[in-house]
């Protein structure tokens, strides 16, 4: 199963280097949605500084939406993923491959969005390991349930719309726990966090377990 | 058949008496009148979480292959939608009661904020079975949605918890001998849970039969109109 995945997630990366999506489209857009939260809420009362974390968090959500959205076409396109299954791999090898890949590409994300919110949000990054720790942790767990439930949409016509109606209040925990967990750090007092640490490695547990088991039946209903 | 009029029968009598022994629940101290609320709320919230329990035990059974029948997708359907129903109305009494109580139509407390949470991963649930599509994959899907949405119930649930907290504690623990409760407003409140749940089973019943015989009628139209087709070449 691990063979299987890395080469599926070595494969997933290496089109994306090739293809430059996550750098060129998704990129730019999650830091287009940190200049917009300035426009929306009013930069000069230091809203921005206090909501950091939570828009931070809801930044990096979209573009788990758009990065997942992603991979699952790959896999529908000329039907690539019907080769991966007459190809003898695991599906649970496959699966974590592509959580992995996903996961790769919103750790690239997340590093772009902390130098966005430090530099134009003005916030101080305190805790940087308790940061970093809970960045890890939600992004297992985004990437694992996003995998999931982009699979099941992926086949549809209207897939695309459909997905963030699915897969975002299923994320809602990971946004939450997550957001507290930073809002613990930055404002240096790590103890707060351990409780929200726990739930987001609950719900990563929780989601590569159901997509490693489920994702055989996913790819037999598309 | 006859079991479903006396299911009909007996939800519609159940109903009844809750809203006469709810409606003769003497007004307190701190709610006043909007106490009586006790009779409906609770037991329209513990029938949403009853059917989204349906939905996901029919989902397991038909992803298990040996006990997969089409049967079991629907009581899927039908008992998400009627969730969704109860959620909804889960809302509204709990906004109509919070106005009065709490001063606002609504608070980002754990509990209301994980009922929101539910009603509209449900909405997507019931929103992705009304796409187009073959009725086996629709089902596969539906049956993996289904219990997708259910394993993060209780994560949202603890999520919100640690939130923030300002709903009074588990109805169901207030039920005991020992509680703070009044005997009538206990007595009224389970044959509110009694009621609200036979009432869900009828409509269970009932909309999984709509269902059945909807998919039925869909899997015989287009034989149905070629055969009609011929008869009529065969009159001319």
């Amino acid at each position: 199963m691990f063979r299987d995945a890395a080469l599926i997630a070595g494969k997933d990366l290496r089109i994306e280097r090739r293809s430059r999506v996550t750098t060129q489209q998704i990129g730019p857009f999650a830091v287009l949605v940190l200049v917009l939260f300035a426009f929306a809420l009013d930069p000069d009362r230091g809203v921005l500084g206090r909501a950091a974390a939570g828009l931070y968090w809801l930044a990096v959500v979209f573009c788990t939406v758009l990065a997942v959205q992603r991979s699952a076409t790959v896999e529908v396109t000329d039907r690539a993923g019907e080769g991966l299954r007459l190809a003898g791999m695991d599906p649970g090898g496959v699966f974590l491959g592509k959580a992995v890949a996903v996961a790769a590409q919103l750790l690239v994300l997340e590093a772009l969005l902390t130098v966005g919110i430090a530099f134009l949000y003005g916030t101080h990054l305190h805790e940087p390991v308790l940061l970093l720790g809970t960045a890890l942790l939600a992004t297992a767990g985004l990437a694992a349930a996003g995998t999931a439930y982009a699979a099941v949409a992926a086949g549809l016509r209207v897939g695309t719309t459909l997905l963030p109606l699915l897969l975002l209040p299923i994320l809602a925990p990971v946004l939450l726990a997550a957001t507290r967990a930073w809002e613990a750090g930055l404002a240096g007092v790590p103890g707060d966090a351990v409780s929200w640490l726990e739930l987001l490695a609950a719900f990563a547990v929780l989601y590569v377990a159901v997509g490693v088991v489920g994702y055989g039946t996913l790819q037999e209903e598309q | 058949m006859r079991i479903i009029r006396v299911l009909g029968a007996l939800a519609v009598v159940t109903l009844t008496g809750t809203i006469v022994l709810g409606l003769g629940l003497p007004a307190t101290f701190e709610q006043r009148t909007y106490s009586r609320m006790l009779a409906l709320h609770p037991p329209l919230a513990w029938t949403a979480y009853v059917a989204f329990g349906v939905t996901a035990a029919a989902s397991i059974l038909y992803l298990v292959p040996r006990t997969r029948r089409a049967r079991w997708d629907a009581v899927a359907s039908a008992s998400a939608e009627l969730g969704v129903l109860f959620t909804g109305l889960t809302l509204i009494t709990g906004s109509l009661w919070g106005r009065p109580t709490w001063g606002v139509w609504w608070t980002w407390d754990a509990r209301l904020t994980t009922t929101a949470l539910m009603f509209v991963i449900y909405l997507g649930y019931l929103a992705q079975r009304s796409v187009a599509d073959t009725a086996t994959a629709r089902a596969m899907r539906s049956a993996i949605i289904g219990v997708m949405a259910v394993i993060v119930v209780p994560v949202n649930h603890m999520a919100v918890e640690w939130w923030r907290t300002l709903h009074q504690g588990r109805s169901l623990a207030s039920l005991n001998p020992g509680s703070e409760l009044d005997g009538d407003f206990i007595a009224a409140m389970l044959l509110g849970f009694f009621a609200m749940t036979l009432t869900y089973v009828w409509l269970l019943v009932l909309r999984t039969k709509v269902i059945e015989a909807d998919a039925e009628l869909e899997e015989h139209a287009l034989t149905d109109a070629i055969a009609a087709r011929r008869r009529e070449a065969l009159v001319q």
